[in-house]
Parts: C-alpha cells; sequence; structure tokens
C-alpha cells in the first residue's frame, strides 16, 4: 500500500447506497461544483423504483402527465424492453423546474448514484439555470403548477365531453405539436393562477375575436373596400397551433383551451430539442470533471472511479458509421468531446488552436465554456467551436445523397480542406428549420369555403414524408373545412396535397367559381 | 442544498390509466389478435397471456416529417477508407441503421408494435359479451362445503343454545294451562267462605270444609313447578349444504373414418374453448368424453383425440350412452349439465330420426345446453336437418353451427354462446 492511498479517506467503500451517503456526496460533489462556481437551481432529489421510473418515462420526463393514450403505448414499450432486459432504464431523469427534480434509481449502485447527482443535478442543472434558450423560453419555477392546470382542466373535459371527443382533440394536436412553437417570439411565461384566472375571460374573448373574423353579415356597399380581401393572415404563420387556437372557426372554446395547454407544453420542450448535444455534453462533461476531482481528493475507492469509468465510457460511446449499432451521432459523444476540447485549447493551445480560434486558445477555460454553454444553441454550438482535432478524433466525414445521381459523393473528411465545410455541414443537421420541413400557414379563404392554405417552402427538394396525408386530415379535423398544401421550390408549385381529397374533375373548382359570382 | 426524499412508497401504477386507455383505443386489434391467437394455439396452453402485435402504421402517431429523396448530405462518424471527392456505391436497399447514405434520422425502425396483455385480459377479451344461456346454478348437495345457519326452535340441544325468553314465555304457558281449574275453583271457594262467614257465621262444618278444600287447591297451584324440562327450548342451528354450482360437460364426437385429424383437431379446439368457458362459471366440472363411430365408447382424454379408428357412423349410439351415463352418474337436479358434439355430419341415414327422439325425450330436457357443430365444407346431410327440428323445439338451449376451418371456431362459439337476454 502506497503513501498515497494510506492517505485516502474514501466516503464509501461498498456498493450498497443510503440516504445518508447520497447526502454525503452530495455535500462533497456541491463543495467542488462551487469551486467551479456552477450556477444552478436548488435540488430536488427523488429516489424511485424501476416501476416508478417506467412511468415517468411514459410521461416523456413530464411528472405530471395528462392522460392519453400514447403515453400508455410508450409505457407499454418500455415495460416491454426492460423486462425482457433488452434495455436497461436511465440512470435518470432531471426536470426542468426550480428546483430541479431529479430521479434515482433505487436498483442503483452507490457509485451510479454519485454519477447521477453530478450529471443531472450539477451538470443539467446548471445548464437549465445559465442557457439562454432556457431563460428566455421557459419557466422554470411554473412549470409543474401549469402541469397541474392541464391535467386537471383535461380531466374536466373528459367528464363533460367524454372521452373520445378529447382524446381525438389531442391526436390532432399532438399531430401537429412541432409546429405549435414560436421560434423567433418570446412567449409569456406560463402561469397556472393567470391560466386559471383569465381561461374563463379568455373563452369569452376570444370567442367574440372569432366571430368578427368570420362575420357574415352584409357590410353596407360603401364601406366594402380591398381590406377585405386582403390575404389573411397578412404573413405567413410558422405557429400552426396557435392560428388554430386563434382563428379556427368551428372550436368550441375549450378545444381552444386544449389547443392552447398543448401548445404550451410543445414551447417548454422546445429548447431541449435544440439543445440536445450541448445540454448532455456539458453534463457529461461535468460528472466526468467532478468525478475525477473526488478521486483527486481521495474521497472514492479505485474500484469506485473503474465502475464510474465503464458507465461514462458507455455513456460516451460512438460506434462507427459501418458498425450494426450505429443510429446517428451520439450527442453524449459530441458534445463531450466539443467541451473538453474547449478546455484543452484554454490550457495547452496548439499551433492549429491559435489559427483556428485565436479568441479562447490560451484564455481561462472556466469563463470559456461557461460562455459556450449559456449563449448559444446546437447549431450555433457547432457551428462555432467544432474544432478540427475533434473533427480528426471522431473521423467525420460527409456524403452528399442525391436521388438524381446514381452513386453517392464524399464531399469532405476529415482533413484541412474538409473542417469547414463538415463543420456547416453537421450544424446545419442540428437546425430543428432544417429538420423539419418548412410548413406555415399561407392564407384562409374568408368569403368563400374557407378553407386554409399551407405552403411547404422545399429545401434540396427534400420531399414529404409519408404521413403528411395523416397529419393533414389531423388539420382538418381541427380547421373544419378543407386544407391545402402547397409545395413550392422557389417559386415554382411542385405539389399539392388536399384534404378531402379533390376529385379528379376538379368539381371543387367549379363549385368555387359559383361562390365567387356570388360575392361579386 | 439539496434535498433528498425518498419516493419509492408513492404510488407506482401512475401509468395505468393511460395503458388502460391504450387497451381502449386498440380494442379491435387486440381482440382481432386474440381471436387468431385462439385458433392458432394449441390447446394445452390456452391460459397464457398474448403477445399482440399492432401493425406500426395503425399505430405511428403522425408527425410532420422530411420522406426520404431530394439531396440530402449527412455527417457521419468513423471514416475508414473514404477521400473526399470519391464516389462511392449507392449500399443496396438504403435501409437498416448502417452504411452511408442513409440519412440516420429517418431510421423509422419497428414495422410492428408489440406488446404483452396477462392472461386475465387474454380471456377477458376472448370472452367479453358472452355468457353461458340459461345459466342456472341449481342447488346442489355439494359434498365439500357446508355453512351453519339457524333454522328456528327445537326442543333438544345443548345448554349454550338455550334460548331464554322462549323457554320463559313456555314455562309460563304450562303454569296458566297446569293450574287454570285449580285457581277457577279457588276462586270460587274463597268467595263462597266469604259468603258463609258473613251470612252463616255459626256454620262451622261448612266453613271448615271450605278451608280445608282452599287449603288443598293452594297447595296444588303451589305445586305447579316453576321452570320444567319440558319448558326448555333451544335455537337450532343446522348445517346446510353450500350451494356450489357443478357441472358436466360431454364431449361427443364422431371418430369414423370419414374423420379427418385435421377435422378433430378443429373439434378439439372447440371442446377446449367449451371447457375453459365452463371452468370460468362452475367451480367443479367433470368431463366425459364419447367416441362413437358404429359403437360409443366413453374414453380419457388422450385416447378420445388422438387414437384412430374406421368404420361406419351411428350417431345415436353416442347419445344413448350419454343418456345413461346422465342417468347413473349426472342426475340433472344436481348437475348442470352441457353437451358438445362434434362430426362431420356423416350419419347412417336410418339413424337421424332416431337421434332426433333420444335428444328430444331423453336429453334435452335435462341439459343446459347442446352445441352441435358440423365441421365440413360440403352439403348438410339427413343429421343437420333433423337437428334443425329440434332447435325449433328447443330453441333456448340447443345450438347449431357449421364449421370449416381453425379459423371460424372462435366466431362459432360466439356466436353460439351470444350473450342473451335474460330470459
Amino acid at each position: 500500500m502506497t503513501a498515497k492511498e494510506q492517505k485516502r479517506q474514501p466516503i464509501s467503500t461498498g456498493s450498497e447506497w443510503t440516504f445518508e451517503l447520497i447526502q454525503a456526496y452530495d455535500r462533497e460533489i456541491s463543495r467542488i461544483a462551487a469551486r467551479y462556481a456552477l450556477d444552478t437551481y436548488p435540488n430536488q432529489i427523488e429516489v424511485i423504483t424501476a416501476e416508478q421510473m417506467m412511468d415517468a418515462y411514459a410521461s416523456v420526463g413530464m411528472p405530471l402527465g395528462y392522460h392519453h393514450w400514447s403515453y400508455g403505448k410508450h409505457f407499454l414499450s418500455t415495460e416491454k424492453s426492460y423486462s425482457r432486459g433488452q434495455m436497461g432504464l436511465a440512470y435518470e431523469i432531471v426536470i426542468n423546474s426550480d428546483p430541479c427534480i431529479a430521479y434515482l434509481m433505487e436498483e442503483n449502485t452507490i457509485c451510479m448514484q454519485a454519477l447521477v447527482v453530478a450529471h443531472a443535478c450539477y451538470g443539467h442543472n446548471s445548464f437549465f439555470k445559465g442557457n439562454y434558450l432556457f431563460r428566455t423560453w421557459t419557466d422554470a419555477s411554473s412549470i409543474i403548477d401549469y402541469l397541474v392546470f392541464a391535467k386537471q382542466y383535461i380531466m374536466q373535459c373528459e367528464e363533460r365531453h367524454g372521452i373520445d371527443a378529447v382524446e381525438d382533440l389531442l391526436d390532432s394536436c399532438h399531430a401537429l405539436m412541432n409546429y405549435g412553437v414560436d421560434r423567433y417570439k418570446r412567449p409569456y411565461p406560463i402561469s397556472a393562477e393567470e391560466e386559471r384566472r383569465r381561461q374563463k375571460d379568455r373563452e369569452e374573448h376570444l370567442q367574440k375575436q372569432i366571430n368578427d373574423l368570420w362575420r357574415t353579415i352584409p357590410k353596407g356597399a360603401d364601406k366594402y373596400s380591398d381590406k377585405d380581401n386582403a390575404r389573411f393572415p397578412a404573413e405567413p404563420q410558422e405557429n400552426i397551433l396557435y392560428f388554430i387556437e386563434k382563428h379556427a372557426p368551428l372550436l368550441e372554446p375549450w378545444q381552444r383551451e386544449i389547443v392552447r395547454i398543448v401548445r404550451k407544453i410543445a414551447q417548454y420542450f422546445y429548447p431541449q430539442r435544440q439543445t440536445q448535444v450541448m445540454n448532455e455534453g456539458w453534463a457529461t462533461f461535468w460528472h466526468y470533471t467532478l468525478m475525477n476531482d473526488l478521486y483527486d481528493e481521495g474521497l472514492v475507492t479505485d474500484g469506485f472511479m473503474m465502475e464510474f469509468l465503464t458507465s461514462h465510457t458507455s455513456v460516451v460511446f460512438q460506434p462507427g458509421f459501418d458498425s450494426p449499432y450505429y443510429n446517428g451521432i451520439n450527442p453524449y459523444t459530441l458534445g463531450f468531446a466539443m467541451y473538453r476540447d474547449i478546455r484543452r485549447m484554454c490550457e495547452s493551445p496548439t499551433e492549429e488552436d491559435y489559427r483556428w480560434f485565436p479568441e479562447i486558445a490560451g484564455t481561462d477555460w472556466l469563463s470559456s465554456i461557461k460562455f459556450a454553454m449559456s449563449s448559444f444553441k446546437d447549431e450555433s454550438f457547432i457551428l462555432q467551436y467544432l474544432s478540427p482535432q475533434v473533427i480528426r478524433d471522431l473521423k467525420l466525414f460527409s456524403i452528399l445523397d442525391d436521388d438524381q445521381k446514381d452513386d453517392l459523393l464524399v464531399p469532405a473528411i476529415h482533413d484541412e480542406d474538409g473542417y469547414r465545410t463538415i463543420r456547416e455541414t453537421l450544424a446545419a443537421q442540428y437546425n430543428l428549420g432544417n429538420r423539419e420541413p418548412n410548413i406555415q400557414i399561407y392564407s384562409i379563404d374568408r368569403r368563400g369555403d374557407r378553407s386554409l392554405t399551407l405552403r411547404h417552402q422545399q429545401h434540396d427538394r427534400k420531399p414529404l414524408g409519408e404521413s403528411t396525408e395523416e397529419v393533414l386530415k389531423h388539420l382538418h379535423r381541427l380547421w373544419g373545412f378543407d386544407i391545402h398544401l402547397e409545395t413550392l421550390q422557389g417559386d415554382q408549385l411542385m405539389k399539392t396535397h388536399h384534404v378531402p381529397p379533390r376529385s379528379e374533375h376538379s368539381e371543387g373548382e367549379y363549385g368555387r367559381l359559383d361562390l365567387a359570382v356570388i360575392h361579386l | 442544498m439539496s434535498y433528498v426524499i425518498d419516493r419509492r412508497l408513492n404510488g407506482k401504477n401512475k401509468s395505468t390509466v393511460n395503458r388502460q386507455r391504450f387497451l381502449r383505443r386498440y380494442r379491435d386489434h387486440i381482440k382481432k389478435a386474440v381471436e387468431e391467437a385462439v385458433s392458432r394455439r394449441s390447446i394445452t396452453d390456452m391460459e397464457h397471456g398474448e403477445q399482440i402485435s399492432i401493425p406500426g402504421r395503425d399505430i405511428d402517431e403522425p408527425v410532420l416529417h422530411h420522406g426520404r429523396g431530394g439531396k440530402q448530405t449527412v455527417v457521419h462518424p468513423g471514416n475508414k477508407e473514404f477521400t473526399s471527392g470519391e464516389h462511392i456505391a449507392r449500399p443496396p436497399g438504403g435501409g437498416g441503421g448502417r452504411g452511408p447514405g442513409k440519412a440516420g434520422n429517418s431510421g423509422e425502425g419497428m414495422d410492428e408494435f408489440v406488446f404483452q396483455i396477462t392472461q386475465e385480459e387474454f380471456l377477458e377479451f376472448m370472452f367479453e359479451d358472452l355468457e353461458l344461456p340459461n345459466l342456472v346454478k341449481r342447488n346442489l348437495t355439494g359434498t365439500d362445503t357446508f355453512k351453519t345457519v339457524r333454522a328456528g326452535i327445537s326442543n333438544e340441544g345443548n345448554p349454550s343454545r338455550i334460548n331464554i325468553i322462549r323457554t320463559l314465555r313456555s314455562a309460563h304457558a304450562r303454569r296458566i294451562a297446569l293450574s287454570g281449574s285449580s285457581r277457577a275453583k279457588l276462586r270460587e271457594a274463597k268467595e263462597e267462605l266469604l259468603r258463609l262467614k258473613l251470612e252463616e257465621p255459626d256454620n262451622f262444618g261448612d266453613i271448615q270444609d271450605i278451608e280445608a278444600e282452599i287449603e288443598k287447591l293452594s297447595a296444588r297451584i303451589h305445586r305447579v313447578p316453576f321452570l320444567d324440562t319440558f319448558d326448555l327450548k333451544y335455537n337450532l342451528l343446522i348445517k346446510q349444504p353450500n350451494p356450489s354450482s357443478k357441472a358436466v360437460m360431454f364431449c361427443l364426437m364422431d371418430v369414423s373414418g370419414s374423420m379427418t385429424q385435421a377435422t378433430k383437431d378443429i373439434a378439439k379446439r372447440f371442446f377446449i374453448l367449451l371447457y375453459l368457458f365452463l371452468k370460468r362459471n362452475y367451480d367443479k366440472i367433470d368431463v366425459v368424453f364419447i367416441r362413437h363411430h358404429t359403437s360409443a365408447r366413453e374414453v380419457d382424454e388422450e385416447e378420445f383425440f388422438y387414437s384412430r379408428e374406421t368404420g361406419g357412423t351411428i350417431v345415436s349410439s353416442a347419445l344413448k350412452l350419454m343418456q345413461e351415463i346422465m342417468a347413473e352418474r349426472y342426475p340433472s337436479n344436481e348437475w348442470n349439465i352441457y353437451a358438445a358434439q362434434a362430426s362431420d355430419g356423416d350419419n347412417w341415414n336410418d339413424d337421424s330420426p332416431i337421434c332426433r327422439d333420444i335428444l328430444i325425450n331423453q336429453i334435452m330436457p335435462f341439459v343446459q345446453y347442446y352445441t352441435y357443430v358440423e365441421i365440413t365444407p360440403r352439403e348438410h346431410q339427413a343429421l343437420w336437418f333433423e337437428y334443425e327440428r329440434i332447435a325449433e323445439a328447443f330453441s333456448d338451449t340447443f345450438a347449431q353451427q357449421q364449421l370449416v376451418s381453425a379459423g371460424d371456431i372462435y366466431p362459432v362459439f360466439r356466436e353460439l354462446f351470444q350473450r342473451r337476454l335474460v330470459t
């Protein structure tokens, strides 16, 4: 036994955990985190069983969700793969709330519990508090209250209007959930109390507005102006659910409220979808750093460290593109590698780093990575920080698949000529705007058949997926009248979808002519 | 500061409602899967849960997304041999999660959504809406369970069961009955004595007589006991057989040369289904297997289904045997009798009217339900038409159906045992 090991006074030696031990580890980790000045919400660590973890899973991380069959489906598939041992459960679930709730699973060893505490309670937690997207777009203090409100409201609706009616409505809303977010406008923070108080006013007010929009009583001839023929909405609308909530002609007030609830929840998850690499990379970086510090201080045993490293390596494992396990780029790996590399560039910069990152090479690493964490989302983070070193380490290369060509092209690989291209391509890959088809509400036919026209701006001739028709049916259910979807490449109309489908001889066109005559 | 909270004791079935919502939504799929499972499964494992798989496209939640096609550039890790500007052949199929040229985000994954339902749920789905018609639970003198019930008052019993009120009431009645005439005489004597003392105070002889008489009467009244053993009343408790419902199921099958193993297999599944169904409704079930060609024999299950026979067919032989067994072992006041007969419809022509006679006169009046399934793709023969006449006479308790393949069993079974309105 060496002198160094004799000096060690580990917090624990076994692998069993107790509440006291979790608290002891948390105290130490918190002390070390404070050294790095990690700013976090208070932590609420909850120990739960595997079954409860499956429940938490099924409700997509929401601590209280309203009831819906899709969560049941989620639960069944989790339960099946878990019970057959095909899949381990995630070690933790963490909720962006204040206090920050982290779930620890009962089955974990003390090493895993410490890892989760470092990862979730200090890593994710500080990310939630620090990243600009979370700061501007979600309100951690009110989310739980709002979810309670949403659950109760939807239960009341089920009692009043029947489970089927509510379920149909939720199905339709879920289909459009990704199009229920404001991408550029900061939403009001949600507050349950406020919602409850204003909900009644809103119902009446909304209905009045709708009635105005759809007023069919003829106005005096002199008042008839161009304004009535102006396109509505004046600008294309990206937030389809918002538009439905405010302008769908036939929805009942309670239906509008449910659309709103789904929209609000989508908005709450929006930052998470935009910061996957950054968020997981950040948490992984910190559990790695904090655990190593614990080891350096002699607070954990060698065995503990071995177990930790095993878990850590499996978390950041990146199978190659030709591996049977390959399923895209592992966000943990990419994020972790990037933060580590920022630290490396600050602490031991090379000539290359000075050339590529003159503004961070050789600076204080802590403030550099904190700046990187707080001011970017995945897309801009990669564009800003993906270094040649990381590209080389991961051996990144790109593949151009053009369906008009017979073979595939490799436009860039991890070499001097390719770094920038790879970086831009990878960043674009994390741009939600590119990943999701760009579909906006273009106009509604206010004076005619009340049909709703959407426009899909095609990018690189990428077609819409096969479930588009189904989604449009859902939209049709919400809107109540015909839906048209036009796909444009530039200004050229490529393809149209209609719900209900238009017949070959376009009888609809004649109908519309008649209507136009009447209105003239 | 962090708080560590133990939530393990909190409810764990938070997802139950969502699970039920899911089962509710996909009811039709699950029912169909259960139906298929019933006709596919071997009989011995009828009592398991079932793996239900629902086509992925039925269960998908649609979202707007990009399809494959157009120009897509994707970054992959782990380059080995590619150089920039290189052209490589498009990998065949384009599916799977590997190989370059396939966008990582278009991996739609599972084609089928697969999950488990429990055995309970399985049977629940299987028996849904079904109920045996005329499910009369007869009081049977079951042999195993009794319960003690109060059954009035008795004159005998043990002291701890004495009914005090009834005992005292009967003692009182007895005292009135036994001393009634003496009291009347005593009253008369006392009046006489009073009259004599007022009117004839000197008539000492009579007065003395009467005084003696009074004394005698008083003594006699006094001698009637307050409580006699005769008065004692006891609460009576008797053992009553617990009404338990017992059923016997007769399986009749034609094993003549015309019945192939495939046909027997179909019949077997029908019997099993019936057995399972009865098992859910009765505590105790006996099964009697009767096989017949030209003559009938009671056999065990193994022989019933698997041993081979050849020969002609006389259905009435089986019915006669069934009638004998019923009379001998299963009196209809103790047993709920069910019968299921399977055949390919062949019968010796002159025999069919005899079958009808036996059924109408000796079997149908005693059975709860009689089902006849004809497993044949061919035209009906005489037996079917004779049975049709029985069905007219006993429309509540007799049913016949035709099966062609194993897949038909379940629908037919449902048809036969369709939940009927309470009659």
